[in-house]
């Protein structure tokens, strides 16, 4: 499909993701506009259900993002987070869908070329994947 | 005399009693209970017959101890509490001491984990030493667990198994205190290799004069090779095997191991004799039954006392 | 608590490839707590199981329902207005519940999307484990509060057995030897003597060995 564009949602950390998302603008890094920035109070507010609700209404990838490890601004909530994307990609293949679909990622709130970095991977890494599967069979 | 078991008369007239282990087939094969019986005829004083042993299937033990007791032998006919109920064993006993066996063996069993039924139910109705207790109220009640009274009881001479070598160390001499409380007449170990451990344990077993109101028979075992040592050492839950044991037999080329698993096992033998309330030796030689009148006969056991 | 956890998926798309609606029901009580079957984890059900049909091709309805308790006929009965349109009800509560559905709602199918596992306790945050098996005569009064049943892999009334190793069970390094614990609880008491007192062979019919068992309380029974 030559006019794919993937649907990103990235739920992004008020503490530390968000504001290098915030950065990334003032620094006028580009990134694509495919990635749709939720903010969260800490990556660990990011239900299984939030992420499981993105792709049944047609993300086509989603990624949590979280301060880096030892930096959470609640202590550890980064590592819970990190914990729960994993057991969210054990059901998401039990679905049927590619569990590459969904991804954790770390940044620090200075870093606004990584997330401007991170937001061109993924939506690349997902355009090549192409659109999620249970889209395919729905009649659009 | 509780019964009229040649164990016990061995053991009541003072002489050192041994005992040896066989292992039924996997399958129909009576020859192969035959053949080993053949290698300790006039060797032992009884036989212990092994019931599933770490939770494989074979041959029953009530059957493969009747198909050694043709053999003109004396079986001890192992009960293990993992495979049957209540009702299963006491019919087991009764139908055992008909057909002329008059020793048994009451333990837990290996759980089934173990084994090539994991997923088959543990029983465990009652414990080992439950099953002692009602062993003996059968036999000098004559009355069945339920309560009811039993026509003909079984005389069975009871033993049960104790491991100086499990934890909690502080409890074991307490578990034999409380297996001899239920009925048992005598008890086997498990294998010894670190003699210093079951020293130890005798001593608390004296203490508590555990050794006169109850035989105890120290478990001795040749290993086969390196690799059945190391084996021993790191799977079997329960075993202490010492390192010194281990690098005794890495030590010598792999032809010469076996003879030096033999060698290990009657000097563990000679050391156990000077051991004060050990009353005979239990050898168990796993596959390896040609090997026992060897041990017996190197470490002074042989004949058998004619009682 | 009884612990559950979910049925893998695709037994679960077996069960309700056949309908067009269901009903999705959750329970508010043990299974919510070891984060089985609680709203959230309808939610999260529902979620995936029309992503999945979807993906081959099918559509189906899920409504989505959390009950206080399944296990009992007064809150069963709230569900009769959200029934009429379901042909099928999925319930994501214990055993009992699955059955108190079925026995109410008997013209539908009911399809259990736990397996029920056992009565525990909380170890800590996300792990479980067994503690209890409806024995019907409590012991741990005697036992230093550890019960020989439930965390003996061999319901070993007079332990240990010979497999205990370093106070692990010899099925498994995970798992304690319930006599270790019951020892050390012993010590710690100062009843040491305690141990040497043999229990005599269990009356199983309490637990279960005379049949499905059933509590009448006649004051409260009409």
């Amino acid at each position: 499909m030559e006019n794919f564009e993937p649907v990103i949602v990235a739920f992004c950390c008020h503490y530390c993701a968000y504001t290098a998302a915030d950065m990334a603008g003032s620094q006028r890094l580009p990134y694509p506009a495919n990635v749709k920035v939720i903010q969260v109070p800490c990556s660990c507010k990011v239900d299984a259900l939030h992420i499981v609700k993105a792709f049944e209404k047609g993300a086509d990838g989603v990624y949590v993002a979280g301060c880096l490890e030892g930096d959470c601004h609640f202590k550890n909530g980064n590592e819970k987070a990190t914990r729960r994307v994993a057991y969210v990609q054990k059901y998401l293949e039990e679905i049927g869908i590619e569990s590459e679909r969904l991804e954790m990622v770390m940044m620090s709130a200075g870093m606004g070329y990584r997330f401007a970095q991170t937001a061109t991977e993924i939506t690349e890494k997902i355009r090549k994947l192409g659109p999620s599967p249970i889209k395919t069979t729905t009649a659009i | 005399m509780k019964t009229e078991s040649t164990l016990e008369k061995v053991l009541a007239a003072g002489h050192i009693a041994v005992t040896s282990e066989c292992g039924p087939p996997r399958g129909c094969k009576p020859e192969e209970v035959v053949e080993k019986s053949k290698y300790l005829e006039g060797i032992v004083d009884a036989v212990n017959v092994t019931d599933n042993q770490t939770a494989m299937v074979r041959m029953s033990s009530l059957a493969a101890s009747v198909i050694v007791k043709q053999q003109g032998l004396n079986p001890l006919f192992q009960v293990t509490c993992r495979d049957r109920n209540r009702l299963a064993m006491q019919a087991d006993i009764i139908g055992a001491y008909s057909l002329g066996i008059d020793n048994m063996l009451c333990l837990s069993g290996d759980h089934t984990k173990f084994g090539d039924h994991p997923e088959a139910m543990n029983v465990h109705d009652i414990d080992s030493i439950q099953l002692i207790a009602m062993v003996k109220k059968m036999r000098d009640e004559g009355k069945f667990q339920g309560g009811a009274d039993l026509k003909g009881s079984p005389k069975m001479f009871i033993g049960a198994a104790a491991n100086p070598f499990a934890d909690p160390f502080e409890l074991r001499v307490m578990r034999l205190a409380k297996k001899i409380q239920a009925g048992a007449d005598f008890i086997q170990t498990q294998c010894i290799f670190n003699v210093d451990k079951f020293e130890q344990w005798m001593e608390g077993v004296r203490k508590m004069g555990l050794h006169k109101k109850c035989y105890i028979l120290a478990g001795v075992t040749p290993c086969k090779s390196l690799g059945a040592a190391k084996y021993m050492a790191k799977r079997v839950p329960g075993m202490d095997v010492p390192q010194d044991i281990v690098d005794r037999m890495a030590s010598v080329p792999k032809e010469k191991q076996a003879d030096e698993g033999v060698a290990i096992c009657v000097e563990t033998i000679e050391r156990l004799k000077k051991v004060e309330g050990v009353a005979g030796f239990h050898i168990m030689a796993i596959e390896w039954e040609e090997k026992v009148e060897e041990i017996c006969e190197r470490a002074g056991l042989l004949p058998r006392p004619q009682v | 608590m009884i612990t559950a956890e979910r049925k893998p998926l695709e037994e679960l798309i077996e069960y309700v490839k056949p309908f067009k609606r269901i009903l999705l029901l959750g329970c508010n009580e043990c299974v919510t707590v070891c984060a089985a079957g609680g709203r959230k984890e309808v939610g999260l059900l529902a979620s995936g199981l029309q992503m999945a049909l979807l993906k081959s091709g099918s559509n189906i309805e899920i409504r989505q329902h959390t009950l206080e308790r399944q296990c009992d006929p007064e809150y069963v009965e709230e569900l009769v207005p959200l029934l009429d349109e379901s042909e099928a009800i999925m319930s994501m509560a214990c055993g009992c519940g699955v059955q108190q559905l079925a026995m109410r709602f008997k013209d539908k199918p009911v399809f259990p999307a736990v397996n029920t596992k056992f009565m525990g306790a909380s170890e800590r945050q996300g792990v479980w484990a067994e503690r209890c098996q409806g024995c019907g005569n409590c012991v741990l009064g005697i036992t230093g509060g550890i019960c020989p049943i439930a965390r003996c892999a061999k319901q070993i009334m007079n332990g240990p057995c010979g497999g205990s190793v370093s106070g692990h069970c010899e099925i498994s390094e995970d798992v304690d030897c319930a006599w270790q614990l019951i020892w050390d609880r012993l010590k710690a008491l100062g009843l040491q003597d305690k141990y040497l007192e043999n229990m005599p062979a269990k009356d199983w019919r309490s637990g279960g060995g005379s049949g499905p068992r059933k509590i009448i309380r006649e004051d409260l029974a009409e």
